[in-house]
């Protein structure tokens, strides 16, 4: 048993490429957690594409066990947190589970954007933040500049940050006592009413759903019987724990500390990040503060290349949902893609990584449509239904427009950090999305922008547009501000003047114009000829906006055909025959699934 | 029963980079062995398609202008005795028209060929040259000239959109074939089949195709010029004086039945599809084996039949009858063309349809195969 005075609990905020996980694995190392030849590279990190994108998905935690300089022997729960805002309330979860944190910045390329979203968050937990400077050995390495731009930005004192080379081990020891000496120790009555957050939970194959755990007050021991007390379930504790990094079991868990325990729990969706869990008898009688039930707020259609692979992708999609309950899905079917799922997602990231896992782990081809946002429409009566309020989140569902009396869209807020030369082309971008300047501020050669913008505007493909204009040196991070009243259309398109329900969108009226003429030219390029000219169109209910003409196709003809070119020729005519078999008709245009793929693509413009 | 025989000699000087057919190239070739091979293989279809004179007979090749006179005359004798000729027989025979070949014109047309289709290709020694031709601008002339003074019929190809012709250079070529004084033309745009050497050299980018756009133009004003000097066409790239339309091609794309015989040759006969040996040693091989060269008859059911009848008779400006082919097939009409895509494109200028025949208008010959995949019915087309 750990005294409290003993226990450090700290969370590691560091932007990609930062040097974060090569920090926590030098940490690691250091404390004797794991001999170099259990070191695999990056311990955090565990799945391919955490490893791949340099971003955390899951919140992972490790138990350290480090004698201090002044003989004691800590207990440092180092958790490694999401960081992206898509995962904003498992950061806040995991945040909470803490008393500290440690700011990684890379010594030669500064704060960004994405630390700053999660600094600021830590500091509103009350965090105490240890400031670390690393790749200091860099012959590019400003850590003066840095600690300014620390004070300046974020604005807390850098004056004692450690200097560090993860890579090269060089500040480690100084970061572990640093972590005893500044971060403040866990609190907790040991013998209250047991009150333990759920910080995060996933799925293990051989474990069942194992739970990370905070304990707040109580002690949390095998073979007790709890209860979620906003799930309103109950279990028996099966195993009690921690992470050393490898598992580790322990008879218990005691306030202040974090660790996990299995429960016999199949699906993580009935261990909601956020909840309380307490003991059946003799509980809690409040929960903890700051739960939220996870909204969806993006969705896309996830369709199968190949039909036949729907099943497939049904299976799939469900073990994913295993792990992940974030996510949400339901069966759609569509005229041009056939069989497929509207899933929702908590933000772009998020979806890519679904999306990707799919194509991945579980080896389909996907079709993924133009991602969308959730509007919110008020209906007036109609003859056969009263006035009421409904949520939209397909295009292809769009009411009556006659009946719409409002249309809400979600706003987000975003803060990007750039360099200066960068800023010009970044405003126009935000300009064009409809975007309403909140705030600038310069530091040094960099500038801080703060835009409003609605977040189907960025949905499309703000990101990576950002990038394109910024050479990837702006970054760019948001956060939701709810839902405001647009003059929001559905832009139709049609083809030989026929809609195509899989390529409509919703829409500003203000850009309507210029989406729709960028999608005609796509679909101009995409469409092969045919026998007579298809017109494409972009229409808003029976007025057309943008309009292409794909011209006659002249020639298609064997120029030789004799007795003993029958065969061949009508070898020709099957294949002909096989391909026109797998495109999707409108309106005697035949469109081959490409088309639709590379049309609804997202991010290509 | 089959009344046209096509007759294949695979031999050429040389290989053609454009062409596809089954043609080889070699030193010698045993003229008395052959002989006697041809003769067995026409033997076997006049016993499985003959009770009926011939009304056409067709040497194809290859380079048949290359057969010593005397073996067309054994071949055209057998042929007689086996199946006896129609009084006015067309005996076409394709020639290239080298200078030492125009010199055994005579000789053939005594053996009995009555008709020439000459491989000129080209009045442009550029082009000729280009298309791998050994016979010059000037040495083609000639040979015609010599093939107009001992065949009833001559006939010659050309070949146009040609990487980077523009239409003032093949208008001009196509006035001058015309004022040649033949009564029938083949003109073929130059297409990159598959295995051949130009097909290699626009894989590898050293030859550019004449875009679709730019051969639809040409292929307009070929339509417009033929019909201005009365040589209308009545096949894709078929143009003749009405009357002098080649008989043999007709069967072809009337869809009769034909005999093939020799390396390679098809035929469709009593309901089956025949394919013969391609290569010249194994035809040779398969003829001492079994007395003919047939490496496959296929029989071939009502709706093989039905779509092959279409693919070829809508190829003709008169179209298809689709009563007769019903008769034929067993098959309704209705399961022999998609009638909505039909009215369709007969709306659209492409295609016609009166009473019981169908077809093709001149705007939409060019474009027949993408309709071909339109209007013959998928159950028909279905492997």
């Amino acid at each position: 048993m750990t005294d409290l005075s003993l226990i450090r609990n700290f969370s590691i905020i560091a932007h990609i490429d930062h040097g974060k996980s090569t920090l926590a694995d030098r940490l690691i190392q250091f404390t004797g957690g794991l001999t170099d030849r259990e070191m695999s590279e990056q311990v955090l990190d565990n799945m391919d594409i955490e490893r791949e994108r340099g971003i955390t998905i899951k919140a992972q935690t490790v138990r350290l066990n480090y004698t201090a300089k002044n003989g004691e022997t800590y207990q440092l729960n180092l958790m490694d947190t999401p960081g992206h805002v898509d995962f904003a309330y498992e950061v806040s979860r995991s945040l909470a589970a803490c008393e500290g944190a440690i700011l990684v910045v890379d010594a030669a390329q500064g704060v960004e954007a994405q630390t700053l979203a999660n600094v600021y968050q830590s500091i509103e937990h009350d965090h105490e933040i240890v400031p670390i400077i690393n790749k200091i050995d860099l012959p590019a390495a400003e850590p003066e500049k840095v600690k300014a731009e620390i004070e300046d930005i974020i604005g807390i004192d850098a004056s004692e940050a450690v200097l560090t080379s993860a890579k090269s081990g060089i500040g480690i020891e100084e970061v572990l006592e640093a972590v005893v000496a500044r971060i403040p120790p866990p609190e907790g009555d040991r013998s209250a009413p047991l009150k333990a957050m759920l910080v995060d939970s996933w799925y293990d194959p051989y474990l069942g759903v194992v739970i990370l755990v905070r304990v707040v007050a109580g002690t949390l021991t095998k073979g007790l019987h709890v209860k979620f007390m906003q799930g309103g379930t109950e279990h028996l504790v099966d195993r009690v724990g921690c992470m050393n990094p490898k598992i580790e079991q322990l008879s218990q868990l005691q306030a202040g500390e974090i660790g996990f325990i299995t429960a016999q729990i199949k699906e993580v969706e009935q261990a909601r990040v956020g909840d309380t869990i307490t003991t059946v008898k003799n509980g809690a009688d409040k929960a903890l503060p700051g739960y939220k039930e996870v909204q969806p707020v993006v969705f896309c259609g996830l369709f199968p290349v190949d039909a036949a692979d729907f099943e497939k992708l049904r299976e799939s999609i469900g073990k994913l949902r295993l792990n992940d309950a974030s996510f949400s899905f339901e069966m759609e079917s569509s005229a041009a893609l056939g069989f497929g799922f509207r899933a929702g997602f908590l933000g772009l990231l998020h979806l890519e990584i679904i999306q990707e896992r799919l194509t991945r782990e579980y080896d389909l081809d996907l079709i993924t449509t133009a991602p969308s946002v959730v509007y919110r429409i008020q209906l007036g009566k109609s003859k056969t239904d009263d006035a009421r309020e409904i949520e939209l989140h397909n295009p292809s569902d769009y009411p009556d427009p006659n009946r719409i009396e409002m249309i809400e869209e979600p706003w987000i807020k975003a803060t990007i950090y750039t360099p200066d030369e960068y800023l010009g082309a970044i405003l126009k971008l935000c300009q064009d999305r409809r975007g309403i300047q909140i705030d600038l501020t310069y530091v040094g050669g960099r500038a801080q922008v703060t835009y409003e913008l609605p977040l189907n505007e960025v949905v499309f493909d703000f990101y990576d547009r950002l990038k394109s204009i910024s050479r990837g040196y702006a970054s760019f991070d948001y956060e939701q501000i709810g839902l405001r009243e647009g003059d929001l259309v559905k832009m139709s398109i049609l083809v030989n003047n026929e809609p195509v329900d899989a390529l409509s969108m919703i829409v500003h009226r203000d850009v309507a114009e210029a989406r729709g003429r960028g999608m005609c030219e796509r679909l101009k390029d995409l469409i092969p000829r045919h026998l007579f000219k298809i017109p494409i169109q972009a229409a808003i209910g029976g007025k057309v906006i943008a309009r292409e003409t794909i011209s006659a196709m002249r020639k298609d003809v064997t120029a030789k055909c004799y007795g003993g070119d029958i065969s061949r020729k009508k070898k020709l005519l099957e294949k002909q025959k096989k391909g026109k078999a797998k495109m999707r008709e409108y309106g005697n245009v035949s469109i081959p699934q490409e088309a639709f793929i590379a049309a609804l693509r997202m991010g290509e413009e | 029963m089959a009344r046209a025989l096509y007759i294949h000699w695979p031999f050429c000087l040389k290989k053609c980079p454009y062409c596809d057919f089954n043609s080889h190239v070699r030193a010698d070739v045993e003229v008395a062995r052959w002989q006697s091979g041809l003769i067995a293989d026409m033997r076997r279809e006049a016993e499985v398609a003959g009770g009926e004179t011939l009304q056409s007979i067709f040497f194809g090749g290859g380079t048949p202008s290359l057969m010593p006179p005397s073996l067309v005359s054994a071949l055209l004798h057998e042929a007689e005795s086996l199946w006896g000729f129609d009084e006015n027989v067309e005996i076409t025979l394709e020639a290239n028209p080298s200078s030492v070949e125009a010199s055994r014109f005579a000789d053939l047309a005594s053996a009995g060929v009555n008709r020439a289709s000459l491989g000129l290709q080209s009045f442009d020694d550029g082009a000729l040259q280009m298309l791998g031709r050994l016979h010059s601008a000037q040495e083609g002339l000639a040979a015609l000239g010599v093939a107009q003074d001992h065949f009833d019929r001559v006939s010659f190809d050309l070949i146009y959109a040609m990487p980077g012709q523009g239409e003032a250079d093949w208008s001009a070529m196509l006035d001058r074939a015309l004022g040649m004084g033949t009564d029938h033309l083949s003109l073929y745009q130059l297409t990159i089949e598959p295995g051949t050497r130009f097909a290699t050299d626009v894989r590898r980018g050293a030859l550019r195709p004449l875009d679709d756009d730019s051969a639809a133009d040409l292929f307009a004003i070929t339509r417009e010029l033929t019909d201005a000097a009365g040589l209308p066409a009545y096949e894709i790239s078929n143009h003749a004086r009405p009357g002098q339309e080649s008989r043999h091609n007709l069967t072809y794309w009337r869809y009769r039945d034909y005999c093939g015989i020799g390396p390679g040759a098809h035929g469709r006969r009593g309901g089956a599809a025949t394919l013969r040996h391609k290569k010249p040693e194994n035809w040779l091989a398969s003829i001492d084996r079994q007395g003919d060269g047939l490496s496959e008859v296929r029989p071939q059911n009502a709706r093989e039949q039905a779509s092959e009848a279409l693919l070829m008779g809508l190829r003709l400006a008169e179209g298809v009858d689709l009563a007769a082919l019903s008769r034929r097939t067993g098959i309704e009409r209705g399961g022999l063309v998609e009638d909505g895509r039909l009215a369709f494109f007969c709306e659209m200028g492409l295609a016609w349809s009166a009473g019981d025949r169908i077809g093709i208008t001149p705007s939409g010959m060019p474009v027949l195969d993408g309709l071909l995949a339109e209007i013959v019915p998928s159950e028909l087309v279905a492997a």
